[in-house]
């Protein structure tokens, strides 16, 4: 007896040493690749906390992969955190149309909504509803090893279109260099390419048109020619020898070391090429170079748009105003200019990209900038089961083994199995 | 009734037993079967009824077919690969000597290792850039190999990493059951002329079938259950070729949300675990008289 009244006033006397009006938001995030985005967060939080004692801030990490599996489940619990990681796409829609999510339009004024660059605030819109705020975007460029290509004779600035690229390709391998370093094991990588001939083919409104089933949905002819110029990439055998046992970090790595010229990737490689590569240095900002990806001739894609990621926050349903009070401070200026130096992710609030020291994020920010429209990845915006089936097309057509027809209709039957 | 007490001790003993076994065998084997007939991605409820919808996409999936395949070669290789293996090691080493124990230890040892730290040492193994196959290729100055992104052999890979892994678990029951070899039966054989080999196949191997047995049985549930060992080495690539059921299952079920879907799949490997334990005890273990 006397064991439970010692735990008794120890419970008593732990709610009492709280202060009484504190509240705690809960945030549940990926973990960040580098301690610089561990720091951010951390200093983010202290400045909030210390301007509002009344909200109390718990950031909790997972990985990339149990956040994506215990998520679901998480949301529909009593222990869902109130703030939550999304890559926006799919998934995300999916879990609005779940109910899971807050609408926080009435939340977040006119002002704050206005700081931000409007693309991002439609990736996180679903349905007329603002469900939470993004934070950064990717931007996918072709970056080249200016070393590699200029011993290859190859002036990747003078690549235009696709079969320019080809060519390119060619030039760079009968010179006895690996002409494309790519991570096939992760199978997301060569999705990039998959998704990103399929941008320029049929353009965002004919990817969205397909989403939606028409012109025989994701089987249909502009899918098929972007599966047949890939395949024409392919046949080419252009990447690493033994790319479908590389994981993407391990194709930075490969790529910071000088093992190939090119690599299709997202801004995040200019700092991961040199975090994965042997000397820990990788390839120097004044040698390493990059090229938008390029056109297809007679595409319906406008050429200047980009492919690449929306990254936010959601807010989930029976969250308090706390929560999109802290996603607004989160996002202002301050905040994003400090994040934007870390020449990790490319802003979305205007202005932030003042922070922006790399010259190559620098140039990637203006054109994102300049895009008409940004794609998101092809197997974000198409949810975790077609995205998958996306992934594995893409990979199956790089090695070879189902024709530009099978790729696309694997991947419209995942569609329709949805 | 009986009056030594042993219905009191069954009631206040076999209530908690069978409530954890229903808790968390029976309840979530009699869910997955329900949740098998529902196209469900995670989200709210389970309302879209597609009755046998899942197991018709199932039978016809190739990549479930080659994981199906894939499962078999594992259970053959475990059997007739890594029993034998273990066996031949417990003859050499069952004595107990200073230097049997120090191999059995080695020998032991890659049974304690965690599946996925297994999974990753042997893909830096045979990382034809950075790993040890790197450095074997140069050293002989051929070109690097890639094993793991080969449809040929990445899945060959696989079946010896597993064999690797398991046989010295297998030679420690097989050691366990030599040790309790009557001495006296041994020296019997010896007497009358019989050659080691012949000591082995009349007198040992007789003598320690039940183990033998035993282990077949942990082979084959093992063998349908492989998984952590797949997903660092080749996650089931190059282009879906060395799924096993279970990774299988993992990414095409869990890893794309369709729940409904994964549970179909882990029905169909239940029933395969429980109809080949249930035969294979029928056939060997209930005909032999012991386990």
């Amino acid at each position: 007896m006397k064991r439970y009244a010692v735990l008794a006033v120890l419970a008593v006397g732990m709610f009492a040493s709280a202060p009484v009006l504190a509240e705690t938001v809960k945030v549940l995030s990926i973990e960040p690749n580098v301690k610089e985005g561990r720091d951010f967060y951390a200093s983010a939080i202290e400045k909030f906390e210390k301007a509002n004692p009344d909200i109390k801030i718990q950031f909790d990490y997972l990985d990339d992969t149990s956040f994506k599996s215990k998520l679901p489940t998480l949301l529909q619990s009593s222990a869902r955190p109130d703030i939550f990681y999304t890559w926006t796409g799919g998934v995300f829609h999916e879990q609005a149309d779940a109910g899971v999510l807050k609408d926080i339009s009435g939340e977040v004024d006119k002002k704050t909504l206005d700081t931000f660059a409007p693309g991002g605030i439609k990736a996180l819109t679903y349905n007329d509803k603002l469900y939470g705020l993004p934070m950064y975007a990717g931007v996918v460029v072709l970056f080249y090893n200016k070393e590699l290509t200029q011993k290859a004779g190859v002036d990747p600035t003078t690549i235009k279109t696709w079969d320019d690229f080809l060519a390119a390709v060619k030039t760079i391998k009968d010179a006895g260099i690996t002409p494309i370093v790519v991570g096939g094991k992760s199978k997301w990588p060569l999705q990039h390419y998959y998704g990103y001939l399929a941008t320029r083919i049929a353009g965002v409104d004919g990817i969205a048109a397909a989403k939606a089933g028409e012109n025989d949905g994701l089987a249909g002819p502009d899918f098929v020619k972007a599966g047949e110029e890939f395949k024409k990439l392919a046949d080419l055998q252009p990447f690493q020898p033994g790319f479908m046992d590389t994981d993407n970090s391990k194709a930075g790595g490969l790529f910071g070391d000088g093992r190939g010229a090119f690599i299709l990737a997202g801004n995040y490689m200019i700092g991961a090429q040199k975090r994965n590569s042997t000397s820990g240095q990788g390839i120097s900002d004044d040698k390493l170079g990059f090229i938008p990806f390029p056109v297809i001739t007679g595409g319906k894609g406008d050429p200047a748009d980009t492919f690449g990621g929306i990254n936010g926050w959601l807010v989930s349903k029976n969250a308090t105003p706390a929560a999109s009070k802290f996603l607004a401070s989160l996002m202002n200026l301050d905040n994003q200019t400090v994040s934007a130096g870390m020449d990790l992710w490319l802003p979305i609030v205007k202005g932030a990209d003042a922070g922006i020291r790399n010259a190559n994020v620098k140039a990637i920010a203006n054109l994102l900038a300049a895009a008409p429209h940004h794609q998101l990845y092809l197997d974000q915006e198409l949810g975790a089961n077609v995205g998958a089936a996306m992934n594995d097309a893409s990979a199956e057509l790089a090695t070879g083994d189902i024709s530009p027809d099978e790729a696309a209709q694997m991947v419209e039957e995942a569609h329709q199995m949805h | 009734m009986r009056s030594d007490g042993s219905l009191t001790a069954l009631m206040l003993f076999l209530p908690p037993a069978v409530l954890l076994f229903s808790l968390f065998v029976i309840w979530p084997i009699f869910t997955a079967v329900d949740l098998s007939f529902y196209k469900w991605n995670g989200y709210g409820d389970v309302t879209n009824f597609v009755g046998f919808d899942n197991y018709g996409i199932l039978l016809k999936n190739s990549i479930f077919h080659q994981s199906l395949f894939n499962s078999f070669k594992l259970l053959l290789a475990s059997i007739f690969l890594q029993i034998p293996l273990a066996l031949v090691l417990a003859l050499l080493l069952y004595r107990k000597t200073s230097a049997n124990t120090a191999f059995r230890l080695i020998f032991f040892a890659p049974y304690i290792l965690a599946e996925i730290a297994t999974g990753l040492i042997w893909s830096f193994i045979f990382d034809g850039d950075y790993g040890v196959s790197a450095m074997v290729a140069d050293k002989l100055g051929s070109e690097p190999f890639y094993i793991l992104a080969d449809k040929q052999w990445a899945f060959w890979t696989i079946i010896t990493v597993v064999v690797w892994k398991y046989f010295g678990y297998h030679m420690m029951i097989f050691i366990a059951a030599l040790q309790a070899v009557p001495t006296d039966l041994i020296e019997a054989a010896e007497i009358d002329g019989a050659s080691p080999l012949k000591t082995i196949w009349y007198v040992k191997l007789p003598m320690i079938l039940h183990a033998i047995k035993l282990s077949v049985l942990f082979a084959i549930t093992g063998a349908l259950q492989v998984f952590d060992i797949i997903i660092p080495l080749t996650n089931g690539g190059p282009s879906n070729s060395t799924h096993s059921i279970v990774s299988f299952l993992y990414t095409f079920g869990l890893a794309r949300m369709n729940v409904g879907f994964g549970a179909a799949v882990g029905v169909v490997l239940f029933i395969l675990c429980v109809g080949t334990a249930f035969s294979y005890k029928r056939l060997a273990i209930d005909k032999g008289g012991q386990l």
